[in-house]
């Protein structure tokens, strides 16, 4: 049995709603909140920290395979995957792939892993950016987030939540939605086409879907659909023939469409909200419709989520309609006048990829004295290479100090900056990010959050920065996972 | 293996130092040509004369050669120093051990930085490459964590530190205001320091050092040899440094409350000048008040003051230019500027000038005693280095 081991949906913190566009331009906008990514975030660091819940309610299971799909590569040529592999600490010999470019790369990617029996444990993970020119429909129903599908095999350490069914792929060549290499915006082609494309291709999935898996479509428990056409997507929801109810929330009024994340975003609120037995289904339109279709199994019930799509949503924080503009690159707000950060040397990163993308420092076996980053040499008593790694990436912290720097250069000023004790050793000063400078305290818990600090000579600088545990719904969870990882 | 110092072994016969300022008019040359024919000048010698020459800089220029062309020195031993806003101090700490073990009888220390040639405010440090990991934060972020720490350890209001801190920045533009080579020379209300705009975390614009071009250099002769060069010398008492191994950052042991590279290297200078009190024993002192909290921590870490007391101190008046003991007589980082290279021999120009009775009428210090500190630091807490001297007008 091949199906879904583990699955997390990762929604950043910043909402944008939809009616501060109009209060701005006098037109465009609408109703309800869209997602936004930090200005330190992007697809790859949105898709550490899904893959990072992911694993998380999996601790056991070991991936052999990344897979990382988007729409929005944070780079070209450069496999992205390589990053979230680094970010999640992964033996060399776990595989690293990119499925780039089109919308369609997520749901396809999902698709072959789960159709791939006998090839091992699969990390899935789907993120996108989503927006468009300031009043477009793209940027308000637009939304960013990700999603980590950890596929396998159903076994010992890999318990399989929700056995893989069987789907459906159809694809046809037709020109609805556009962008080509380098372009700020997508384009689309007149509404009503693509809906006229897109409601039969979505029924021709489905009712061959629900064929293969020998399952009627009154036996679907809940259903999701979801696409970039907002209309064809609503008109084929209709067409299914399901039972009343089992259409499921698709995320958009409060996330908004997360493009090449969303099939996997939507699957993950519905499982997290699933009973055993019940069967699952994603339709996914994009140049055709992609099927996908589940049934729970016993082991969900002894797997619980991370950090819930639902305590995401309601733990969020609105974000100022010109911000977004700014984050977005859409204005260009006055920078402090500071000198620009230099570009990351590759050498070195290399050379300490295990500090700069796992967050691992390291303990003096002496002393127990914890270094952050490694150290050769202990500060308590000087012992010489006798040390041990210590992640410190799932360890919560407590602010001892912090200040708020008014100065130092950023995308978004002022850098909120703290001293760290971390939860069983070790001090780090450290940005903290997703935080609202004026509520902090000394003495407040936070977590560790993978994200970029800037970007010089196009080389995204990766590194950690820590964001406060809200109650709510933990940041960091903190759970048994969590503190596995912690020596 | 001990820190058996140089007592009385050197002296300083002839300084110079140029106004700090914004000096748009005057090259990196210029300041260096300024500040060195006005030591050669206070010491009755020529470029000829001196057998070595140590160059502080921080970042205005590389090697040895940044002092020798605009001074065209010919085949002179010249080194260029550098340890972060110690750099100075550093340059007349090499020209010293130079001369003390013998193996020059004449070496000049020169510090100098051209600052405002970079077209943004604040010091902005020589980029290395890097792994990305290392922060990114202005040094007053750094230090504004340590007005917060104090005062939660020592159990002072956050109205009444920032009166402490006010009345410090206030003390240094008075004294600031007196001096002719000061860059700030206005004297500047506690109410506007207290509402300044806000740089990082509670400091505001008149908490942070003035930033600033400018020179200043130092002739040194061994003690003995010392009235051939001028009837007041000064003998160096006391010259020592402390690195800290940067443990402070990840050690959850310190608490941002002290500088321990500053207390070591004072209690190994007061070792070597055999200093038993400071607070009474000394003229004056100048110390590294980079922010407002530096100079207040830095009054405990130089046993100005019992741990915990010095704000009471700062209130009372006590390191006023007429206090107990006056510190920062010349207007400190505050308001005589900081240009990194220069500022650790601008200390040694203040002492030289009190010590010897040179200040001007108005801002010189009457007192019989006759030692001088000079203090200065670099880096930021947690990750420092420190330099302290004692100087003297008298031997033994």
């Amino acid at each position: 049995m091949r199906g879904i081991v583990s699955i997390a949906g990762y929604v950043p913190y910043r909402r944008l709603q939809r009616s501060a566009v109009a209060q701005v331009f006098g037109s465009g906008g609408g109703k309800g909140t869209r997602s936004v990514a930090s200005h330190d975030e992007d697809t790859t660091t949105m898709g550490v920290e899904a893959a990072r819940l992911a694993v998380r309610s999996a601790p056991a299971a070991a991936p052999d395979a990344i897979w990382f799909a988007t729409a929005s590569p944070a780079y070209l040529d450069k496999t992205n995957a390589t990053t979230i592999h680094a970010a999640l600490r992964q033996p060399t010999h776990v595989s690293a792939f990119d499925f780039g470019g089109a919308l369609r790369s997520g749901a396809g990617a999902l698709r072959s892993s789960l159709a791939a029996a006998g090839t091992g444990t699969t990390l899935v993970v789907l993120s996108d950016l989503r927006d468009g020119l300031p009043t477009s429909a793209d940027e308000s129903a637009g939304g960013d987030g990700a999603a980590a599908v950890l596929v396998g095999d159903d076994g010992p350490g890999t318990p399989v939540i929700a056995e893989y069914l069987g789907g459906a792929s159809v694809s046809d060549e037709f020109l609805d939605r556009w962008r080509t290499a380098g372009d700020r915006r997508s384009k689309v082609w007149e509404e009503r086409f693509g809906e006229t494309r897109y409601v039969p291709l979505g029924a021709e999935a489905w009712e061959a879907a629900l064929k293969t898996v020998g399952v009627s479509a009154d036996q679907v428990d809940q259903v999701a659909v979801t696409g970039m056409h907002g209309r064809a997507v609503k008109a084929l929801a209709r067409k299914l023939g399901v039972r009343d109810g089992v259409l499921a929330d698709d995320l958009t009024t409060t996330v908004g469409q997360t493009g090449a994340a969303h099939p996997g975003l939507v699957l993950a609120s519905m499982i997290e909200r699933a009973e055993p037995g019940q069967v699952l289904a994603v339709v996914a339109l994009a140049d055709g419709a992609d099927v996908l279709v589940f049934r729970t199994t016993d082991s969900l019930g002894a797997w619980s989520a991370s950090h819930t799509i639902a305590d995401q949503i309601a733990g969020a924080a609105d974000l100022p309609y010109g911000k977004f503009l700014s984050w977005r690159g859409m204005v260009t707000p006055e920078p402090p006048r500071r000198p620009e950060p230099q570009r990351v040397s590759s050498t070195a990163a290399w050379r300490n990829e295990e500090w700069k993308f796992g967050f691992v420092g390291s303990k003096d076996r002496s002393s127990e004295a914890v270094h952050l980053p490694p150290s050769r040499i202990s500060m308590k008593g000087g012992a010489v290479d006798d040390m041990e790694p210590v992640d410190r990436a799932d360890t919560e912290a407590t602010i001892a100090t912090y200040t708020i720097d008014h100065l130092s250069y950023s995308a978004s000023p002022p850098i909120v900056f703290a001293v760290l004790d971390f939860d069983g050793g070790g001090r780090f000063p450290l940005e903290l990010t997703d935080v609202d400078p004026t509520t902090i305290e000394i003495g407040d818990k936070v977590a560790m959050t993978f994200r970029k600090l800037y970007t010089a000579d196009g080389i995204h600088d990766y590194f950690w920065k820590a964001k406060p545990v809200r109650t709510g719904g933990s940041a960091a969870g903190g759970g048994a996972a969590g503190n596995s990882a912690a020596s | 293996m001990a820190s058996h110092g140089i007592k009385d072994r050197v002296a300083i016969v002839g300084m110079g130092c140029t106004r700090f300022a914004e000096h748009w008019d005057k090259s990196l040359d210029d300041l260096i040509i300024e500040a060195s024919q006005d030591t050669f000048a206070a010491a009755g010698v020529t470029k000829d004369d001196v057998d070595a020459y140590w160059f502080g800089t921080a970042q205005s220029g590389m090697s040895g050669i940044t002092l020798a062309r605009p001074l065209q020195l010919d085949g002179k031993p010249v080194t260029r120093v550098e340890n972060y806003c110690t750099t100075g101090s550093e340059a007349l700490r090499a020209a010293a051990y130079a001369v003390a073990s013998g193996a020059y009888d004449v070496a000049m220390a020169v510090g100098a930085e051209k600052v405002k040639d970079s077209g943004y405010q604040g010091l902005n440090a020589f980029p290395i490459p890097g792994d990305g990991t290392a922060r990114t934060l202005t040094a007053a972020a750094m230090f504004s964590m340590v007005a917060p720490a104090y005062g939660k350890k020592y159990g002072v209001g956050e109205d009444e530190l920032t009166e402490v801190l006010a009345r410090i920045s206030w003390k240094n533009h008075q004294n600031g205001a007196q001096n002719p080579r000061a860059q700030f020379r206005k004297e500047v209300s506690t109410e506007t320091i207290c509402a300044s705009p806000r740089v990082a975390g509670r400091l505001g614009v008149f908490d942070c050092a003035g930033v600033a071009d400018g020179a200043a250099a130092a002739i040194v002769v061994r003690a003995e040899d010392a009235h051939r060069y001028t009837d007041k010398p000064i003998y160096i008492k006391a010259l020592s440094f402390s690195a800290g191994s940067g443990s402070g950052l990840i050690d959850p042991e310190y608490d941002y409350t002290w500088f321990p590279e500053c207390a070591r290297a004072a209690e190994d200078a007061y070792q070597q000048a055999g200093i038993t009190d400071p607070r009474h024993q000394l003229a004056m002192a100048e110390v590294h008040d980079c922010f407002t909290p530096t100079e207040l921590v830095l009054m405990e870490d130089l046993g100005f003051a019992e741990r915990g007391t010095a704000w009471k101190e700062v209130l009372a008046g006590t390191f006023d230019r007429t206090g107990e003991l006056p510190v920062n007589p010349d207007g400190g980082l505050k308001s005589f500027g900081h240009p990194v290279g220069a500022s650790g021999l601008r200390m040694f120009f203040e002492a030289w000038l009190q010590l010897r009775g040179e200040a001007t009428p108005e801002r010189q210090i009457h007192t019989d005693r006759t030692l001088a500190l000079t203090h200065n630091l670099g880096g930021y807490p947690g990750e420092m280095v420190s330099f302290v001297s004692v100087v003297g007008t008298e031997l033994g």
